[in-house]
């Protein structure tokens, strides 16, 4: 048995005000600083009510199907020759991905507050099907925004979102991609905010979205420290590893082992064609800025101008991310690699054919980071691999690069 | 000593409303934004709300937006709005504003970035993602170079707030007309209205100015009327991109038109003179 270590100080961000350090806040136009007041209040108020805990239990567990198992990677294992691989199964929530555990939290809330009309922002269409999906389940109306890219190349999610009942509305404007649906997702709101409940779909945004987001996800390592502890006697595995766009499902699985010191934690960013061409590594390549509403890293050009993200990923194929990884990365708390195209199809193939485990695109980007870390890593020790979505979605993406 | 706020209390004391006028800097093509201020100016505007152009305008409806990237695509950058004011300077002692997003701000750096502002001749900023909340994080170095900051209030804005906006701003205080982006309609006349009375008994410190949704001379009178003033972008920026889009037009023909737009806002002249070639 390994105890686990905690640090002097507890971990407590962010501060009252939504600050991670330096980073975080509360950027946004003053139309939409009365809704985010209503929401820290709803939010505050729910946190304290065990009847809010309990229905949200409730639903992760007779809805979303938690807890969700924590797999043995025993192939994988052999083959990389390192550490004892365990999958942290996301990918079997309910709509297939770890999406589902904050839109449950945040429509719980919208539904606190009165609001009717549900809006959210999606990448990859796992957030916005997740969205969808709890809309359909509570009966309130849905519009989802989407890149135009995006709608082409996740067409699939498309076509779940539409059937759940939801709207979905191809963005056009700039990327075509998620930095873009984020922009008229926000504009909707701006217009709509008096009837209108945002359900942002990562650990980003202005306050309190990040805070509340984590929250809603930290399910992810709460389960794990019970699991690992079942089936390795102890409760802290050795490393964490997971993939980061705007970084909810990292934030998720990190968050509950902050404390201990001795769990060594890695995000994987997309290093698109490389991270000398083409990227999405926001921590490893960006620096810090504003962008919806919060301050963090940034891709961003030397006039303050938001680049062009690029990810085979649709999901993690974003310029900004989540404020509180600017803070622990700042920090050295969490460190931040970052995974190729080219790797991340390599390690779809390799969980596939190893586990019998299709990932999706995003979560490959974790898995790819997983023969450097097993070479650096002793046979006893123990990494968990936050397994975020199933890989459906990316068959045709696959299809055509394998 | 304020430029602006002399400038919005010499057009009140007449017993007229102050008109600002909003231009992205570098649209609709670089050469042309220092005449078209120019033109503005002399049509009648009492002040001027340059943008800053920037990749992601969150609080902007499509002709501000489309004027944005229309301008990004000819490399517009802060400097070159530091050298627009500067050239306008030269013959013209109208009040300056920009406007803008907070990003290429900080990337510049506040403290320098409020230095070159006030030393090309610029009176005031207004970055609409930088509310209360945050404007900490550049209100030293905007006072100590004595540039004022234009803060927003909207219609969702609770009284108490919008006293805490009328203590802290140092130029004017932007009543936003709608809970809505630039250039969208304007709601309910009765209900604009209301808002606007409300702000105006809180605003007790500032001028108090309207924008967002202005299009025409009656819109402008309606809604000043309990402001001191009124500005107007989304209404010009289309006019003068539909201008520069028609080939037949000779460059003096789009600035008499976009004269003629201005001063219909001002003082009601016909609108629409055939902008036939």
């Amino acid at each position: 048995m390994t105890a686990s270590v905690a640090p002097a100080t507890p971990y407590t961000a962010p501060d009252e005000r939504g600050h991670f350090g330096p980073y975080g806040g509360t950027f946004v136009p003053e139309i939409l600083i009365p809704a985010l007041e209503e929401l820290k209040a709803a939010y505050r108020e729910a946190r304290t009510d065990p009847s809010f805990d309990e229905t949200f239990r409730a639903l992760l567990r007779d809805y979303v199907g938690r807890p969700t198992p924590l797999t043995f990677a025993d192939r994988l294992t052999a083959h990389l020759g390192g550490p004892r691989i365990y999958l942290k199964r996301e990918d079997l929530c309910h709509t297939g991905a770890h999406k589902i555990n904050n839109t449950i939290g945040q429509i719980l809330l919208a539904r606190r507050m009165g609001k009717r009309r549900i809006i959210a922002e999606t990448g990859a269409g796992q957030h916005g099907v997740a969205t969808a999906t709890v809309c359909a389940k509570f009966g309130l109306t849905c519009v989802v925004y989407m890149g135009a890219e995006d709608t082409e190349r996740q067409r699939l999610n498309v076509r779940r979102m539409e059937l759940l009942g939801a709207e979905v509305r191809p963005v056009t404007s700039g990327s075509r991609t998620l930095k873009d649906a984020t922009n008229e997702a926000i504009r909707d709101w701006v217009t709509n905010v008096r009837d209108t409940f945002y359900i942002i779909g990562s650990v980003v945004g202005p306050h309190p979205y990040p805070m509340m987001v984590r929250d809603f996800h930290r399910v992810i390592g709460e389960e794990t420290r019970r699991q690992l502890a079942e089936a390795e006697g102890r409760e802290t595995p050795d490393a964490v590893v997971a993939c980061v766009g705007g970084g909810s499902n990292a934030m998720g699985i990190f968050y509950p082992f902050l404390n201990d010191a001795d769990v060594a934690l890695y995000g994987v960013e997309a290093a698109g064609e490389g991270l000398h061409a083409r990227h999405a590594a926001t921590l490893t390549q960006g620096r810090p800025g504003i962008l919806h509403g919060a301050m963090s890293y940034l891709l961003q050009d030397d006039a303050g101008q938001v680049q062009l993200a690029h990810s085979i990923s649709a999901g993690l194929d974003y310029p900004g991310v989540g404020p509180e990884h600017a803070f622990l990365k700042d920090a050295g708390r969490v460190q931040y690699r970052a995974a190729t195209d080219a790797e991340t199809m390599e390690a779809v193939k390799l969980l596939s054919r190893t586990e019998g485990i299709i990932p999706a695109l995003e979560t490959a980007h974790a898995l790819a980071a997983l023969p450097a870390l097993a070479a650096e890593m002793r046979p006893d020790q123990v990494v968990v691999v936050n397994c975020s979505g199933r890989g459906d979605k990316d068959m045709d993406t696959i299809a055509a690069h394998l | 000593m304020s430029r602006i706020r002399d400038a919005i209390a010499a057009v009140t004391a007449r017993g007229d409303k102050a008109m600002g006028l909003f231009l992205t800097n570098g649209f609709p093509d670089p050469q042309s934004t220092l005449p078209l201020l120019q033109a503005m100016d002399e049509a009648g505007a009492d002040f001027i709300e340059l943008g800053m152009p920037f990749s992601d305008p969150l609080a902007e409806g499509l002709p501000i937006q489309r004027s944005s990237e229309r301008a990004l695509r000819h490399g517009v950058t802060l400097d070159d709005a530091f050298r627009t004011v500067e050239a306008f300077r030269r013959t013209s002692e109208t009040p300056v504003l920009l406007m803008g997003y907070a990003n290429p701000v900080f990337r510049y750096g506040v403290s320098n970035f409020c230095e070159a502002a006030r030393s090309s001749g610029v009176d005031g900023l207004i970055l609409p993602d930088l509310p209360l909340e945050e404007r900490h994080l550049l209100a030293d170095d905007a006072e100590r170079t004595g540039l004022g900051l234009v803060h927003l209030v909207a219609p969702n804005t609770p009284d108490e707030r919008v006293t805490r906006t009328d203590a802290l701003t140092t130029a004017f205080v932007y009543a936003v007309s709608i809970t809505g982006l630039t250039g969208t309609g304007l709601g309910a006349v009765d209900a604009v209205a209301a808002y606007l009375a409300r702000v105006r008994r809180l605003v007790t410190r500032n001028p108090l100015l309207v924008g967002f949704g202005i299009r025409t001379h009656d819109d402008a009178r309606r809604l000043s009327a309990h402001t001191d003033g009124f500005i107007v972008g989304s209404a010009l920026v289309s006019k003068i991109e539909a201008l520069w889009d028609d080939a037949r037009l000779t460059p003096a023909r789009r600035l008499a038109a976009v004269q003629q737009l201005v001063r219909h806002l001002k003082y009601g002249e016909p609108a629409d003179v055939a902008a036939a070639p």
